[in-house]
């Protein structure tokens, strides 16, 4: 899978393999990349239109047909913002904090198996590294919040750090029941796996580990009802209070996109990813069979469920996010975790195939 | 001790599932009620107190007959009023002046005119750019009214079977 396809050879002959191959991923991740960062910027302007309808509102409509030039005037007013590097701060890291957030949000990406037969960087070992890259994305935000210097961020750092390993164990461990059905850690072969109609999905067999992946993703990336990271009503905005203009708008690039990497992952692992789920049935060949198209449609579906949740739930308190992280989740997924091992030694579910 | 019962309730969290049907109702099933305001308008009641305005009668005669019921009956004292003999014998204002600053629009003047001349109109769009130009002159009122007679008129025709 991982060769350069013949077309770069024919046209590009005169240069060396390698290089070949640098020049064809590099214009696949940045197509990637745009279309990601697309992506993020309508899905800021659907959020505003979706709470707002849930709020009777309209939300914005103004600029371009329905509103839909929006996040690129917003963009553009960030840009010609200034950015204030506050006095007291470390200001090295104050500046890297946001690239260190972004960074891990992209990366995950060229991982992620977008229709059959394609990732950017088909890995065995996929999912280990989306566990690592995820982790690493909060070292943005405790260093944002440590290097701002204020009491605010700094509290903010803190609740980050420990919201993050809190929820990282209860994800890992609902990832540890995809790994055993799938028998795989290649996101390819986890797909595939579940393939053979909606009834094949491993939600069926993990309906609860589902439950835990996706409310720890919500968490994971601090968004309603999990944000007490930047909890505006108690410490103003957390770990970003200081940050403005472009360094800014770096932190919600950083956000969003992991919304859309935890909800693509979500349907990949627990819904069968580019799978169709009319597969066999006798309906246009576009429904049945597997492509892009039903990967975003999923993705699309857990994205709405983001901003649901964010117009409906009021904010956790602090102890209870904790309560819910250590008390309730954890053991959850052991419990169930130990089903699946009843599963797997009966040949039940999806080990009988 | 937990019941059981409300171990179910927190456990598949019963409320939050209640919670997000209220929301999703609102999202499919309920209409927006904001209103594009340049473009779409509130509708407005025919007693809407808004900007004043001093009306004539159909021959042009203004129908004010200076007999400062208005000035005395304003809560605000925002009204000025000098009068004087004009040329015909009538007695007439020389000065009637409105303060929008110390209006406070409760229209109270206009119930009290015997002749209904001065008028709370329907305009709530307008804007002062200099010091003085809050003090709504004779000369201003009446302006407004001749401008706007239909529109005060029909209000005033909609309105007169409830007083």
């Amino acid at each position: 899978m991982s060769g350069v396809p013949d077309f770069v050879n024919t046209l590009l002959p005169f240069l060396p393999e390698w290089i070949r191959a640098v020049v064809f991923y590099g214009v696949v991740a940045l197509i990637l990349f745009i279309s990601v960062i697309l992506t993020m910027a309508f899905l800021t302007l659907a959020e505003r239109r979706v709470i707002g309808s849930i709020q009777a509102r309209i939300g914005p409509n103004r600029v371009g047909p329905g509103g839909l030039l929006q996040p690129f005037a917003d963009v553009l007013k960030l840009m010609l913002k200034e950015i204030v590097v506050p006095t007291a701060s470390n200001k090295f890291l104050f500046i890297i904090a946001p690239l260190l957030a972004v960074i891990p949000a992209l990366a995950a990406w060229a991982v992620v198996p977008l229709w059959p037969g394609f990732a950017v960087a088909d890995i065995n070992a996929g999912l280990l590294y989306l566990l690592a890259l995820s982790s690493a994305g909060v070292y943005g935000v405790i260093l944002a919040g440590w290097a701002t210097n204020s009491k605010y961020a700094f509290l903010g750092a803190m609740r980050a750090a420990a919201q993050m390993v809190a929820y990282e164990i209860a994800m890992g461990f609902a990832l540890v029941g995809v790994v055993m059905a799938a028998g795989s850690l290649n996101l390819g072969e986890i797909i595939e796996r579940q393939s053979g109609g909606y009834f094949s999905y491993f939600f069926w067999w993990m309906i609860p580990l589902f439950v835990v992946y996706f409310i720890s993703g919500v968490a994971e990336t601090n968004r309603a009802p999990f944000d007490v990271v930047e909890g505006e009503s108690e410490i103003v905005a957390g770990f970003h209070v200081e940050y403005s203009g472009m360094a800014f708008a770096v932190f919600f690039v950083a956000e969003y996109v992991n919304m859309i990497l935890i909800s693509a992952l979500t349907a990949i692992f627990f819904f069968g990813g580019w799978l169709s789920p009319f597969e066999g049935y006798p309906l246009p060949g576009f429904i049945t069979a597997p492509g892009f198209h039903w990967l975003f449609l999923k993705l699309a579906f857990f994205l709405f469920c983001y901003l649901w949740f964010r117009a409906t739930f009021p904010r956790y308190r602090y102890d209870q996010i904790m309560r819910l992280g250590w008390k309730v989740f954890i053991p959850v997924t052991l419990v169930w975790l130990a089903v699946l091992g009843v599963f797997f030694a009966y040949d039940i579910g999806p080990w009988s195939k | 001790m937990k019941t059981p019962a409300s171990f179910f309730k927190t456990f598949f969290l019963t409320e939050l599932i209640v919670g997000l049907y209220v929301t999703m109702r609102q999202f499919v099933a309920r209409p927006n009620i904001t209103v594009q305001y340049p473009e779409e308008k509130t509708p407005q009641s025919p007693r809407y107190r808004g900007l004043h305005a001093q009306r004539r009668y159909a021959n042009g005669q203004e129908r004010c007959i200076a007999c400062k019921l208005c000035e005395a009956v304003c809560p605000a004292l925002a009204i000025t009023i000098e009068s004087d003999v004009a040329a015909d014998g009538t007695r007439r204002t020389t000065r009637y002046d409105i303060d929008l600053f110390k209006c406070i629009f409760c229209g109270f003047c206009e119930e009290a005119c015997p002749v209904d001349a001065i008028v709370e109109t329907r305009i709530h769009e307008y804007h002062m750019e200099n010091p003085g130009e809050n003090i709504m002159t004779k000369d201003k009122l009446l302006a407004i009214g001749d401008r706007y007679e239909a529109m005060i008129a029909a209000d005033k025709a909609a309105d007169a079977k409830y007083r």
